[in-house]
């Protein structure tokens, strides 16, 4: 029997449809579903810093070539895209802090990402609202940000110009084990595989899963074009180290081509609705007030949340859910998805096809968990 | 009581007729009552400016009663944020305030509508409410020719106002028909006071021309608007101007309570008989749960009053005259109906959000108001889609997502409530403190 499509892809956040614009690029007969309109769930929640990370090997491997990928693409973004490679900002309070920036430091240069350290002057003329006294900084230059709605829609856009099929408002119900999918409404579609890249809410197609959902909240500002330049991420959680808490907040802020500021950022389990969760929310402007005195005479026009899809060892699922079988996973990219979104797009068309991927991809093989093999 | 922490038995939000109202009932029947409104005055929208030169003797009478009741004004506070039940997180010049309710009664007013149309954004285009309320603050319209348009009962009082303010009114443009603005005044017969009001102010424009039936469709000007082009659907022509005061009506507030979790009816907080909405211990009252006008908010703020402070008997004594104003509120929704032509005023390079320059061709390559606001950023400005996804529910059809904090853009310290910011100056361990942020060496975003 011949299939319709030799690939359908669930889900239309920006995981989904970098997926979708490698598959078709490679000629591929691709079709996206999403049960919403492209980027409705955790990537229109999201931050879109593009950031090369360092908790571990693998996490960085695939960061590091995932912003590759978003340099490369940067000629053909449109405006709308809003990259800025504004670069990141790791803020040290003190002493303790400054022997974390060296160790990044080595860290990076080690594997040829550039750097520069901060000193305590370096650092106040390099952001003036950032408080008096912080005692230095690594700053990453060929970090950037993005729009991450436009992001995901200039993909799909780039999926369709390869012949691929998008459709929204279109829930599915169930991936066939035959490479199809059955629809809400029973009707089925047929294809050689398909691909669950569905976020936070993948375990609801793949029962057993290990991917939670962890909320994280997000405030932007009205325009306050220069405030800050970078975007700056304390190291402060080194020295949360006496607290067991599950909830969490840290000072991260983003300046956004707008001129808006989108501050972050909390994270907490076990927190599946939407709602705004007002002591969470006060204890990370707080923080960030710490950090950027002024902040708190800024206008402020938004709230909202969005759920990462966390996983146990804090990195994606890519691949076949079980070995040589018909039914792929491509989530729980948790507060990175919108970096390593080109790298898993890159990845999961490699495998697909059987090509070299240009990065080891077992570390984020579903293999590595049960439940993914259901 | 600190000046950031208060503490009372009933709170109104709105100090318009229907919350000033609601407040002396409230007060009258022995309540802790306070008023939070976000400008200096007493009034709302329709009797602002009043205090100090009180004019319109209804005004005057509900101004000094509310004075004598004992009620608070907590005046200049912008309510922002319901965070949990029985607080309100709002904003004052001096700082942040927390203001603490057993009974909330919601009286949030109304906003003008407005509908793009080619040049409505150029400087000299207000909305007829707006325009009036800068002429009653001292802005000069003096000499000035203004043609006033859209719909409503609105134009007709607000043109009234600005010629006795010495300006040159050119016409009235009401986009409803004749014959059912006719049949308006029909209705009014009912309502003598309301009748005599309009023959007064007919009275007075004597010499304007009022026409139904056309609406604008062309504003043009260079820094300024110049003329604008009219049409009555047959025939266009233009009139010259310096202002244009233009609006379609109004749309209810109903930010803060969605905020609080309040149920609407086709786009209007939904109440019961006794003007409690579906949140417990909620009520609403005015133009949020309905466009009725100043009359019909002061009964329904009278009855939101007595119930909330539970005296059921005298609210139950004054439905009755509730439902007369409802039909009034009835006959006022089927004459000023907007007509389908108002739908397509605009052309693809008309901006249709203003706070982030998106054009009516650019939002017309989306399938929803979610889609469009993600992708063209309308909606995601300052005003937070209050101008735009008003108007995109009109032209599309589109609903509007929930609401999200703040209810009004506030500043940043705003949001962090006093109990937790005076715990954290003292020192003091806040509830959250026994969950400060775990042991994982993770970056955060
Ligand atoms: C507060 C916050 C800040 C963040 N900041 C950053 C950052 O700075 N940098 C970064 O790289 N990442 C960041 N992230 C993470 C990033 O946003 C996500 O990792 C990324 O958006 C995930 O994309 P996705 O396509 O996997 O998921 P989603 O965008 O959630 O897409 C999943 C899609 O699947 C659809 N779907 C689900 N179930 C079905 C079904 N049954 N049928 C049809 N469709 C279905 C949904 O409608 C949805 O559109 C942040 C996340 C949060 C919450
Ligand atoms: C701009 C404008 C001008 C108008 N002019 C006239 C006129 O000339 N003649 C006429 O007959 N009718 C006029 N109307 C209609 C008239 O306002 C209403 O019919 C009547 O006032 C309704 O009373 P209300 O109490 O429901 O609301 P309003 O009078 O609108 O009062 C609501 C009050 O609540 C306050 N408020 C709202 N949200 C918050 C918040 N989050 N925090 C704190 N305070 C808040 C507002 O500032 C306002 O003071 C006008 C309406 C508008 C919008």
């Amino acid at each position: 029997m011949s299939q319709t499509y030799d690939i359908i892809i669930v889900g239309a956040g920006i995981v989904g449809a970098a997926c979708a614009a490698e598959c078709a690029r490679a000629g591929l007969k691709t079709l996206v579903l999403d049960r919403g309109p492209v980027s409705g769930g955790t990537t229109a929640a999201g931050m879109g810093h593009i950031v090369v990370m360092d908790d571990s090997e693998a996490q960085f491997a695939l960061t590091n070539y995932s912003r590759r990928l978003w340099m490369e693409l940067r000629p053909e973004l449109p405006a709308e895209v809003e990259y800025d490679s504004c670069g990141t900002l790791w803020v040290a309070a003190d002493g303790e802090e400054l022997a974390e920036v060296r160790r990044k430091q080595a860290f990076y240069t080690e594997r040829g990402v550039r750097v520069e350290v901060l000193d305590a002057e370096d650092i106040r003329s390099a952001e003036p609202n950032l408080r008096p006294g912080l005692a230095g900084g690594l700053r990453v230059v060929e970090d950037a940000v993005v729009y991450p709605p436009c992001a995901a829609r200039f993909l799909l856009d780039q999926s369709k110009r390869h012949g691929a099929e998008l459709r929204t408002s279109v829930t599915v119900h169930e991936l066939l084990g035959d490479g199809g999918v059955r629809l809400a409404d029973g009707s089925r579609i047929s294809a050689g595989r398909c691909v669950s890249a569905t976020g936070p809410w993948s375990p609801a197609l793949t029962p057993g899963l290990p991917v939670r959902k962890r909320k994280g909240h997000l405030v932007i500002t009205d325009r306050h074009p220069g405030f800050v330049r970078h975007q700056i991420v304390e190291l402060g959680y080194l020295k949360s180290a006496h607290s067991m808490g599950k909830d969490s907040v840290a000072f991260n802020i983003q300046p956004r081509q707008t001129g808006q500021m989108l501050i972050g950022s909390s994270r907490q389990f076990d927190a599946e609705d939407t709602a705004v969760d007002q002591p969470i929310l006060e204890r990370m402007l707080k923080r960030a007030i710490e950090y950027l005195p002024s902040l708190g005479r800024l206008s402020s026009i938004r709230v909202w949340t969005g759920h990462r899809a966390a996983t146990p060892d804090k990195l994606p699922i890519i691949g076949p859910s079980v070995v040589g079988d018909r039914v792929w996973l491509a989530t729980g990219h948790e507060g990175l998805g919108i970096t390593t979104s080109l790298g898993t797009g890159r990845l999961l068309a490699d495998l697909l096809l059987g090509r070299r991927t240009e990065i080891p991809a077992s570390p984020y093989s579903p293999a590595r968990f049960e439940g993914a093999k259901a | 009581m600190s000046e950031r922490r208060f503490d009372f038995e009933i709170v109104v939000v709105g100090a318009g007729p229907a919350g000033l109202a609601a407040a002396c009932m409230a007060a009258e029947n022995g309540k802790r009552v306070a008023v939070v409104d976000d400008t200096p005055w007493l009034g709302g929208q329709i009797w602002r400016g009043q205090q100090a030169r009180p004019l319109v003797p209804q005004a005057q009478k509900w101004i000094e009663r509310f004075r004598r009741s004992g009620a608070t004004l907590l005046d200049r506070t912008s309510v922002i944020a319901a965070p949990r039940a029985g607080v309100l997180l709002a904003e004052h010049a001096n700082g942040p305030r927390e203001i603490h309710w057993d009974k909330l009664i919601l009286a949030t007013g109304a906003r003008e509508l407005f509908l793009p149309f080619p040049g409505w954004t150029l400087p000299g285009i207000l909305g007829p409410g707006g325009l009036q309320s800068l002429a009653k603050s001292g802005w000069p319209v003096s000499g000035q020719r203004v043609v006033v348009a859209g719909s409503g009962p609105l134009l007709l009082a607000v043109a009234d106002g600005l010629k006795k303010l010495g300006a040159k009114i050119v016409s009235i443009a009401e986009q409803a028909q004749w014959g059912r603005v006719a049949g308006f005044g029909a209705t009014l017969l009912a309502h003598p006071a309301k009748l005599a009001q309009a023959a007064r102010i007919k009275w007075r424009l004597l010499g304007v021309p009022y026409r139904c039936g056309v609406w604008p469709v062309k504003a043009e000007g260079d820094t300024q608007i110049r003329q604008v082009t009219l049409t009555d659907g047959q025939r266009s022509w233009t009139e010259a101007c310096d202002l244009l005061a233009c609006g379609f009506g109004l749309a209810p507030n109903v930010e803060l309570p969605l905020a609080l979790g309040c149920e609407l009816l086709e786009g209007f907080v939904w109440v019961d008989a006794w003007q409690a909405t579906s949140a417990a211990h909620v009520y609403c009252a005015g133009e949020p749960t309905g466009i009725g006008g100043a009359d019909c908010a002061l009964v329904e703020g009278q009855i939101a009053g007595h119930t909330a402070s539970e005296h059921k008997a005298e609210a139950q004594a004054l439905f009755q005259e509730r439902s007369r104003w409802h039909e009034f509120r009835s006959a006022l929704a089927r004459a000023f109906a907007l007509r389908a032509e108002l739908k397509s005023l605009a052309t693809a390079d008309t901006l249709v959000c203003r706070c982030e320059d998106v054009s009516l061709g650019r939002m017309k390559q989306f399938a929803g108001w979610r889609d469009a606001k993600l992708q063209s950023r309308c909606g995601m400005g300052a005003c937070q889609g209050r101008v735009c996804g008003a108007a995109a529910k009109v032209i599309f059809g589109w609903g509007m997502e929930s609401v999200r904090p703040p209810v009004l853009p506030a500043r940043i310290e705003s949001l962090i409530s006093v109990a937790e910011k005076e715990s954290a100056e003292g020192g003091k361990a806040s509830t959250g403190s026994e969950c400060r942020a775990p042991a994982l060496r993770e970056y955060e975003n």
